[in-house]
C-alpha cells in the first residue's frame, strides 16, 4: 500500500468519519430528536428477533467492551496475556462471543429480508448497517482464526495507531505492513463510525443508565397555577 | 399533606349500550395514522369476555402492574437492573396478534374486475404489509360474545365464580353480558412511568394526565408490558410509544374528551378529584383487602378548610377548588359511594371510576336457581334482598372492581337499587310506602340524597356531566417565553413532523 493511499484510508477517512459522527449526531439530537430511537420491531415479529437480537447484542456489546478495555488499559491486557493459558482463555472467549454475535447477525439479516412485516418497516440504511456489521464481524473472526492471538500483538500496533489518531499526530505507517484483513477490519470500523449518525446505530448512545438511580415516578409541572378570583 | 388535582372520568356502566361511538370518536381524532391503526385508546369490551388485547387481565401472562414486595411494592415485570438487561428483547411484550393485524380492503377490485359470472370481491389486505391476508381477529370480535360462549368462558375475572352460576351464565340462550368501556386510567402510581428506562413518560402535575414525551422515547417498550391495563401502545411505524392523552388539548380549551363528549348513552362524567400525594406509596402497598378503602381514603374533601388551605399552598387556585366541589366524580365516588376503580389489585391506583351495572334476577327454572314468578312490584325488593341471584354474579363484579370483596359490590348495588325502588314508587304510585322508606334507611340514604343521585344519573345537562376547571394555558407560556414575543412568533416554530427515524 502506497503512502498516499495509507494517508487517505488510515488518516483522512477516519478523521472525516469521526467529524461526521460527532457533528451530525449532535445536530440530529438537537434538531430531530423524534428520530432518535432503537425503532424496535418486536411487536411485528418476535421469535426470530429472540434468536437474533439477544446473541447479536450480548456478543457485540461484550466484544466492544473488550476492545475499549484494550484501548484504555493496554498494559493490563498485556500483563494478562503474559501467561499462555490466560491468553488462550481470552482468545477463545473472544472468538466464541464473535461467533455468537455473527450467528445472531445472520438471523437478523435473514429476518429483515424474508419476513413480510419486517420488510415493510425496513429502510435501506437498516440493511446497510447489518451488512457493514457483517463485514466487521467476519473480518474480526478471520483474523482471530488466521492470524492467531490478536489480543497479544494488537496491543503494540492498533492501540498506538488509534491513540495517534486521537492525539492528532496520526501514524498510518503502523498499519501499513499488516495483512489486508486487519486493514479491512479497521476501515469497516470507521465506515460504521461514519454511518453512525445516519442510521439507527444512534441508539447506542441512548443507553438509559440514569434509570438505575432515578425514583420510580415522574411528575412534571409547567408552573404553579396562581390562585385567581 | 401534599394536595394534587386529578382530572378523572366516571363510567356509569348501567347506562352503557355498547355502541362503540366513543371508540370511533377517539380513533378519528387520534389514531387514524400509519402505525396506530391497531390502537384503540378507547375500547369497549363485552364482559364476560377476553377483551382487547386478548386476555389483558392475565398478569401471569403479561406481567403488568405492581406486586407486593416486603413492606412495599415492585413492578411485576422486572427490577431496574433486569430492565436494562432485557432492552434487546423483552419477552413480556404483547405481539400484534394479541391485538389484531389491522386490515383494509382493496376496494378498487370492485371496479377494476373484468366482466365475469361472479361478483367481484374486495380482498382484505394488511395495513402493515399491504399484502392480501386472512382476517382472523379484530378489536371487538367478541362483541356481544361474538355468537359463542368461548370468549366468555376464557375470562380470567370469572375466577371463583360458583360452578352452577357459571354453567348458568354459559348457556347460550340465557347468556348474560354487559359492557366495559376502557381508556387509560391516568393512575396515581403508574407502572408505565416506573418502567420507562428513558424517563420519557410522566404525570402532569396540574391535572394528573399521564403523557409520553415522544422526543425522549427510545422504543425500549417496557411501558407496553408494564401497564396492567395494556393502555400504552407501540407505534410500529414511528418507533415510539403512544397512549390516551385524556384529550388534554380539548380539556385545555374547555371541552370534554372526545369519547366522553360523543357518548351516546351519556354514561361518562368528568371532574376534578383532589388527593393527598404523600399517601400514594402507603395506599399502593396495603394488603389486597384494604386496597379499595386505602385508595378512596386518599381522595380529599374540597369543602374541608384544612384541605383548601393545603391546596392553596400547593398552588391549586380557587377556580379549581370550585370545580372540585361541583365535580360529579366527588359526588359519585365519595359522597354517594357508588363508584370504584377497575382492578385495584394492580396497585397502580387507577383514577377512572366505574359504577357497576345492575342486572335483573335470574329467570331460570332450574333446580337451585330462582324462579321469576313474582308480581312486578315485588321484583325490586326481591333483588335487593337476594343480590346473590342477580343475573351478573356479584363475585364477577367483585373480581373486576373490588379485589374479590363481594360486600363492597353489594353495598353499591343496594344503594343503586334503593334509588330505583324509591323513584319507581314515587312516580308510578305517587306515594312512597313505609317499606320503601325503610329500604332507603337501611342503606343510610335520605330521600334528598336519592333524588340527587337520580337527577345526576338520569337528567344531567352537559355542564353537570362535565365540570371542567379553567386551565390557564394562556399564563403557562410565561415560563418559557416573553408573552409578547411569543404572540409575534406563534405559528412559525420548528416543529418536527412525527416521522420514523433512520
Ligand atoms: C448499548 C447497548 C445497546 C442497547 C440497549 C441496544 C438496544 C437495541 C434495541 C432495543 C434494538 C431493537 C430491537 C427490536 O427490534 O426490538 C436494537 C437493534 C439493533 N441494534 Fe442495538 N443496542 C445496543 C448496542 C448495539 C451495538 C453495540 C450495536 C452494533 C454496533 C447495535 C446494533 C443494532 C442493530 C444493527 C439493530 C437492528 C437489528 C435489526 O435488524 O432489527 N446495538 N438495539
Ligand atoms: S359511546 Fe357511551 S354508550 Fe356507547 S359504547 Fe361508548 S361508553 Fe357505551
Amino acid at each position: 500500500m502506497s503512502d498516499t493511499v495509507a494517508m487517505i484510508v488510515f488518516v483522512a477517512f477516519p478523521y472525516a468519519a469521526l467529524t461526521l459522527a460527532i457533528v451530525v449526531t449532535v445536530l440530529r439530537w438537537k434538531l430531530a430528536p423524534f428520530t432518535v430511537s432503537s425503532i424496535s420491531s418486536q411487536l411485528l415479529e418476535s421469535r426470530k428477533l429472540f434468536w437474533g437480537s439477544i446473541p447479536f447484542h450480548w456478543g457485540i456489546v461484550l466484544i466492544l467492551l473488550g476492545h475499549l478495555a484494550t484501548l484504555f488499559f493496554p498494559a493490563t491486557v498485556a500483563w494478562w496475556n503474559g501467561v499462555p493459558i490466560r491468553l488462550y482463555a481470552l482468545e477463545i472467549t473472544g472468538l466464541a462471543l464473535a461467533l455468537w454475535a455473527a450467528a445472531g447477525l445472520l438471523v437478523l439479516l435473514y429476518r429483515r429480508l424474508t419476513t413480510a412485516r419486517i420488510r415493510a418497516v425496513t429502510t435501506p440504511m437498516d440493511l446497510v448497517v447489518l451488512i457493514v456489521l457483517a463485514v466487521q464481524i467476519a473480518s474480526g473472526i478471520w483474523m482471530a482464526v488466521g492470524y492467531r492471538f490478536g489480543s497479544f500483538w494488537s496491543v503494540g500496533v492498533v492501540v498506538p495507531y488509534v491513540w495517534s489518531l486521537l492525539k492528532l499526530s496520526p501514524r498510518p505507517e503502523l498499519l501499513q505492513p499488516f495483512p489486508f484483513i486487519l486493514q479491512l477490519h479497521v476501515v469497516s470500523f470507521f465506515v460504521l463510525v461514519a454511518i453512525f449518525p445516519f442510521t439507527r446505530l444512534v441508539h447506542l448512545i441512548t443507553l438509559p443508565l440514569p434509570y438505575l438511580a432515578r425514583p420510580w415516578q415522574r411528575v412534571v409541572r409547567m408552573r404553579h397555577i396562581e390562585p385567581v378570583g | 399533606m401534599r394536595v394534587r388535582a386529578q382530572m378523572s372520568m366516571l363510567f356509569h356502566l348501567d347506562k352503557c349500550i355498547g355502541c362503540h361511538t366513543c371508540s370511533v370518536a377517539c380513533k378519528n381524532l387520534w389514531t387514524d395514522r400509519r402505525g396506530a391503526e391497531y390502537m384503540w385508546w378507547n375500547n369497549v369490551e363485552t364482559r364476560p369476555g377476553t377483551g382487547y388485547p386478548t386476555g389483558w387481565e392475565d398478569q401471569d401472562h403479561y406481567e403488568g402492574g405492581w406486586k407486593p414486595d416486603g413492606d412495599g411494592i415492585t413492578l411485576r415485570l422486572q427490577g431496574k437492573g433486569k430492565a436494562l438487561a432485557r432492552l434487546f428483547f423483552n419477552p413480556a411484550l404483547p405481539q400484534l396478534e394479541d391485538y389484531y393485524e389491522p386490515f383494509t380492503h382493496r376496494y378498487e377490485d370492485l371496479f377494476d374486475a373484468p366482466a365475469g359470472d361472479v361478483q367481484p370481491t374486495a380482498v382484505p389486505i394488511s395495513m402493515v404489509t399491504g399484502e392480501p391476508m386472512n382476517v382472523d381477529g379484530g378489536p371487538n370480535w367478541d362483541d356481544d360474545l361474538g355468537g359463542s360462549d368461548i370468549f366468555a368462558r376464557n375470562d380470567v375475572a370469572l375466577d371463583g365464580v360458583d360452578q352452577t352460576i357459571r354453567a348458568q351464565m354459559e348457556e347460550i340462550e340465557r347468556v348474560v353480558f354487559n359492557y366495559l368501556p376502557r381508556i387509560c386510567n391516568h393512575c396515581l402510581n403508574p407502572a408505565c412511568v416506573a418502567a420507562c428506562p428513558s424517563g420519557a413518560i410522566y404525570k402532569r402535575g396540574e391535572d394528573g394526565v399521564v403523557l409520553v414525551d415522544e422526543n425522549q422515547c427510545r422504543a425500549w417498550r417496557m411501558c407496553v408490558a408494564a401497564c396492567p391495563y395494556k393502555k400504552v401502545y407501540y407505534n410500529w411505524s414511528t418507533g415510539k410509544s403512544e397512549k390516551c392523552i385524556l384529550c388534554f388539548p380539548r380539556m385545555e380549551t374547555g371541552q370534554a374528551p372526545a369519547c366522553a363528549h360523543s357518548c351516546v348513552g351519556r354514561i361518562r362524567y368528568m371532574g376534578v378529584l383532589l388527593y393527598d400525594a404523600d399517601r400514594i406509596p402507603e395506599a399502593a402497598a396495603v394488603s389486597d383487602a384494604e386496597l379499595v378503602d386505602a385508595q378512596l381514603d386518599m381522595i380529599l374533601d374540597p369543602n374541608d378548610p384544612v384541605v383548601i388551605a393545603a391546596a392553596h399552598e400547593a398552588g391549586i387556585g380557587d377556580d379549581w377548588l370550585d370545580a372540585a366541589r361541583r365535580s360529579p366524580l366527588w359526588k359519585f365516588v365519595k359522597e354517594w359511594g357508588l363508584a370504584l376503580p377497575l382492578h385495584p389489585e394492580f396497585r397502580t391506583l387507577a383514577m377512572m371510576f366505574y359504577i357497576p351495572p345492575l342486572s335483573p334476577l335470574v329467570a331460570s327454572v332450574e333446580r337451585e336457581l330462582y324462579r321469576l314468578e313474582l308480581p312486578p312490584e315485588r321484583q325490586d325488593f326481591e333483588l335487593f334482598d337476594r343480590l346473590d341471584k342477580a343475573r351478573l354474579p356479584i363475585r364477577y363484579l367483585a373480581n373486576l372492581f373490588s379485589v374479590g370483596d363481594e360486600q363492597v359490590i353489594e353495598r353499591v348495588l343496594r344503594r343503586m337499587l334503593a334509588v330505583r325502588v324509591y323513584k319507581r314508587r314515587q312516580s308510578v304510585e305517587g306515594v312512597v310506602d313505609d317499606a320503601t322508606k325503610d329500604l332507603l334507611a337501611s342503606v343510610d340514604m335520605t330521600p334528598e340524597e336519592a333524588e340527587a343521585i337520580y337527577a345526576l344519573t338520569t337528567l344531567p345537562t352537559v355542564d353537570e356531566r362535565f365540570v371542567l376547571p379553567p386551565y390557564h394555558r394562556e399564563m403557562s407560556i410565561e415560563t418559557l417565553n416573553d408573552p409578547l414575543a411569543h404572540k409575534g412568533e406563534v405559528g412559525v416554530g420548528y416543529l418536527e413532523p412525527p416521522r420514523r427515524g433512520w
